[in-house]
């Protein structure tokens, strides 16, 4: 029943994942499909445009979570902009932004990707 | 002197997919009624989906929780009941993302995010069901 859908595209090195809709447990696997098909292929560099997903929960953003553990194992890193301010609050909430950095404009969050 | 009693909104949800979508729906509702501002929505919706997911996957046989929120001259009052089969508080640990990194276990955030997100949570857990109230100051 989940509206959840994403798009992908790829700005040189660095894997933009747009989502839209609820980030639940169902929106989480499917941004952890997308990573994990990436970085098989040596991907290491993962951007959230969480702009269209106002909405989460634990679930989903513990899924988040299993992204960038794996990421550690490949010096990879996670970022995220455009949040709203209570994903970002939840985000710092569960701790995610000591391991993961929130950007503030797509520009800015490719640059500080690399 | 005889004191008037506050108005509540009551919810039964039952446990299907993305059922907590339809509380914070009412809670919209209800802040709006009570003059929160946006942010207070916010941290009011997202601690109700948490207790909310919480209640759904400790609701046991009866398959539907029960929503109540109060609306008080001061603050919102909101309880979330299910009837399953209850939990032991003292084996609720704070999660930390150091441990949920090396952990196959990441989740179990619910309550730590409602205690951060609401003024005050009180949990009354038995084997005949678990009742959670939390409150918003205006």
């Amino acid at each position: 029943m989940s509206d959840f859908s994403l798009e992908v595209k790829k700005e040189g090195s660095v894997v933009i994942i747009k989502t839209s809709g609820y980030l639940n447990n169902v929106g989480g696997e499917k941004i952890s499909e997308v990573c994990y098909e990436e970085m098989e292929k040596g991907k290491n560099l993962f951007l959230l445009d969480l702009e269209n997903s106002k909405v989460v929960n634990s679930i989903g953003v513990s899924i988040l979570i299993e992204i960038i553990e794996k990421l550690q194992d490949v010096d990879g890193k996670l970022g995220y902009y455009n949040l709203a301010p209570i994903v970002e609050k939840t985000f710092n909430i569960m701790g995610l932004t000591k391991y993961s950095s929130v950007f503030y404009s797509e520009e800015e969050a490719i640059k500080g990707m690399l | 002197m005889k004191k008037n009693t506050p108005p509540v909104v009551e919810l039964t949800l039952p446990v299907l997919p993305d059922m907590e979508i339809a509380a914070t729906k009412t809670a919209e509702v209800v802040s709006k009624h009570m003059g929160l501002n946006e942010e207070q929505t916010a941290e009011i919706n997202m601690a109700l989906i948490e207790a909310c997911i919480n209640a759904f996957e400790h609701s046991g046989t009866e398959k539907q929780i029960e929503i109540h929120f109060k609306i008080k001259d001061d603050l919102l009052e909101i309880t979330v009941s299910d009837k399953g089969q209850g939990f032991d508080k003292k084996k609720v640990s704070i999660p930390k993302i150091e441990d949920k990194l090396k952990s196959d276990y990441k989740r179990g955030w619910g309550l730590q995010l409602i205690k951060e997100l609401m003024d005050t949570v009180e949990f009354e857990s038995s084997e005949k069901g678990t009742t959670v109230t939390m409150t918003k100051k205006k």
